[in-house]
């Protein structure tokens, strides 16, 4: 079986973003990029499939700037085979992104492409249910356990009333969620190792697709600033407070 | 007006001509390592005095231990730059927690007079088990008579048998209470450099006690004076020719400055980093701290010793991977960086307030770890000694 992961640039998790003076998005300059952690767990998802045997290769595609090929390296040193860079500097929608992937999975013809649920830089989470819909394709969304069985794909899915499994004929979508798995660190070796797998260079113009923004961003605010709480030593003060406040 | 940059960590480090995406990715590997698997536990294993055996083997699978030892020897292969060992180094003192990067990577110094001077066998035997992390190595070099001196050491091996039996001490030995084995510089012959050897003593052999050292910072790594009263030495455990250690022993202090020039000046990033973001939030007298003069030029001045410091040692590291042995410029870097480091942690400190002289505070800490940087692996008045012979001086 073959695998594509398609894995995102976006800022570092850790990064404290910072809403630009005019309003218009959040500062990029200087500012610490990686793998979206869900696409993290998307390829470290595909590398597992691939050590039980499940799978013969795992093709990984970001589109985005010249240094989102850092972010294939990075999955390509993890355990991906090779890679493709769709290089546009423009920001890309989730539709344009779902299109160009289409296009990437007609050429490559994948039994399987694991996603991330969203990525954390604008938590979109639309981009595999889109591709979905274009694809005519099944989709399990949220996997919190991914098992190839008799040519199925069991996926489990974290709901908000629990578990669900669904069985997937292939080919199929999947999008990981956070428990699915605690992706590797790309060990030092594997790194060096990844320096010589390919990565295709290619354009969003290849596929023919229009990545032009279809939405427009209003106005970016920083979150209100919360006030600090009060402590109380137990209930009845508790209450006598909510009282005080005619909360209760 | 906006602002141009924010200081941190990452800021305050200037990129590297030399470094490309490799670096970039295995810095984010250790980062994720040492902040999922050893941060959360710093204050536990500071208060132990150790650090667990089993992070040991969790270092080894992450790759950590084993760079740049080969793969037959179970190492993880040498096929990168000493950029690589210089970004280990820096993500390692991120955590501001030097006891527990030194007692995690002690094979550092222990293993490669092992790996250049040992016997095929021993290689066979000891570097397995220590690259999987099973079982740790320490150097035994200092002693209770001196460390700067090192061609006075006195710890004696006679002959006995077709083999050796050791008395004398060591001391300030890191990882000595828990190490399996250790790296001994010991005297084989007559006075002076030319009677040195070294050579690998089971820990656990008869005639070895250890007495753990309490200290003022690294209390994360356990540290010992060990005793030899009659330890019996077999002779396929001598390390090199006979009384030629003396030039291994040196040779392996150059690699060591290089790690710990870089491990000096990341720790000098931390205190900037701390430093700045509480100057900025702190109020005094209806201001930023950052507001007042004094406290500005302050963060100005740390880092501008830090950006010289890493310029320093990028150049230099690109030396040595060139093939270079700058004895004399390591030696100065060294001071550079333990200098580097000793004024950022002073300055946070005064930045701080009270707050950095609670215990807990990552300045606070590094603060306590000044000295033993400045000290081991050769002291800065020894470094600028040896530096200004070298010179010709
Ligand atoms: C926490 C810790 C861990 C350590 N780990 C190890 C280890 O694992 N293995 C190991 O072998 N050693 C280790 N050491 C020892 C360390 O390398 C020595 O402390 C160091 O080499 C200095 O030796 P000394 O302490 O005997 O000081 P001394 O040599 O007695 O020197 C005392 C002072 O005098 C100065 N001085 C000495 N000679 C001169 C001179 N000619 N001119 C001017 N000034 C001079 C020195 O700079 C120093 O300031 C460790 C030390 C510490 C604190």
């Amino acid at each position: 079986m073959k695998v594509l992961v398609p894995v995102k640039r976006v800022i570092d998790y850790n990064v404290k973003v910072r809403v630009k003076s005019d309003q218009s998005g959040v500062d990029l300059a200087n500012v610490k990029m990686s793998m979206n952690p869900f696409d993290e767990i998307s390829v470290e998802e595909a590398v597992r499939l691939k050590e039980k045997g499940a799978v013969e290769e795992i093709v990984v595609v970001s589109i985005g700037p010249q240094q989102a090929q850092e972010t294939l390296r990075t999955a390509l040193a993890m355990g991906a085979d090779r890679g493709i860079l769709i290089k546009t500097d423009d920001n890309v929608e989730p539709l344009a992104v779902a299109k160009i992937l289409e296009k990437v999975i007609g050429e490559e013809s994948p039994e399987l492409v694991i996603l991330g649920k969203q990525a954390i830089d604008d938590d979109s989470n639309q981009t595999g249910q889109m591709l979905a819909a274009l694809l005519d394709w099944p989709q399990g969304t949220f996997a919190s356990e991914v098992i190839l069985e008799d040519g199925k794909i069991n996926v489990t899915r974290e709901i908000d009333g629990g578990l669900q499994t669904l069985s997937l004929q292939t080919p199929a979508i999947v999008t990981t969620d956070l428990r699915l798995n605690e992706p590797r660190y790309a060990s030092l070796p594997n790194i060096m190792k990844a320096k010589k797998k390919p990565i295709d260079e290619k354009s969003p113009g290849d596929y023919g697709v229009d990545t032009a923004a279809r939405l427009s961003v209003v106005k970016v605010t920083e979150p209100p600033v919360r006030e600090a709480g009060e402590k109380v030593e137990d209930v009845s003060e508790l209450v006598t407070k909510l009282k005080a406040k005619g909360a209760i | 007006m906006a602002k141009a940059q924010e200081i941190t960590f990452d800021s305050l480090r200037p990129p590297a001509p030399w470094m490309d995406e490799t670096h970039s990715i295995w810095r984010k590997s250790v980062r994720a390592f040492v902040d999922k698997e050893l941060v959360p536990h710093i204050e536990e294993w500071e208060a132990a005095g150790e650090i667990p055996r089993d992070i040991y083997p969790k270092a080894a699978e992450a790759g950590l231990i084993g760079m740049g030892y080969p793969e037959e020897y179970g190492g993880a292969g040498t096929d990168f730059d000493r950029f690589h060992g210089t970004v280990t180094s820096e993500e390692l003192a991120r955590m501001a927690a030097g006891g527990v990067s030194s007692a995690l990577m002690i094979h550092g110094i222990g293993l490669p007079p092992v790996m250049v001077g040992g016997s095929e066998d021993m290689k066979r035997e000891i570097a397995p088990q220590v690259l999987s992390g099973k079982k740790q190595i320490s150097l035994g070099i200092t002693e209770p008579g001196g460390g700067s001196d090192v061609a006075q050491l006195k710890t004696n091996a006679k002959r006995s048998g077709n083999g050796w039996v050791v008395n004398g001490s060591k001391t300030y030995i890191t990882g000595g209470c828990t190490s399996k084995w250790l790296t001994t510089a010991v005297r084989t012959g007559g006075e002076g450099m030319g009677g040195i050897s070294l050579m690998l003593i089971d820990l656990e052999a008869e005639g070895v006690s250890r007495t753990a050292l309490p200290k003022m910072g690294w209390w994360a790594s356990d540290t010992a004076t060990i005793h030899f009263d009659d330890v019996f030495v077999p002779p396929e455990n001598l390390i090199g020719e006979v009384d030629r250690g003396f030039v291994s022993i040196m040779a392996n202090f150059n690699g060591e400055r290089l790690g710990m020039a870089a491990q000096a000046a990341a720790c000098a990033r931390v205190c900037i980093e701390d430093a700045a973001a509480w100057a900025q939030q702190r109020q005094t007298f209806g201001k930023r701290l950052a507001d007042h003069q004094v406290i500005r030029h302050k963060i100005a001045a740390m880092c501008q010793k830090v950006w010289a410091t890493t310029a320093m040692l990028d150049q230099l590291t690109w030396r040595v991977q060139n093939g270079e042995q700058p004895i004399a410029e390591l030696a100065m870097l060294k001071v550079q960086a333990t200098e580097t480091m000793e004024f950022c942690a002073r300055e946070a400190m005064q930045i701080l307030g009270g707050a950095g002289f609670i215990r807990g505070h990552r300045v606070e800490r590094i603060y306590r770890e000044v000295r033993v940087m400045a000290i081991g692996g050769g002291s800065e008045e020894i470094m600028r000694d040896l530096a200004s012979r070298q010179l010709g001086l």
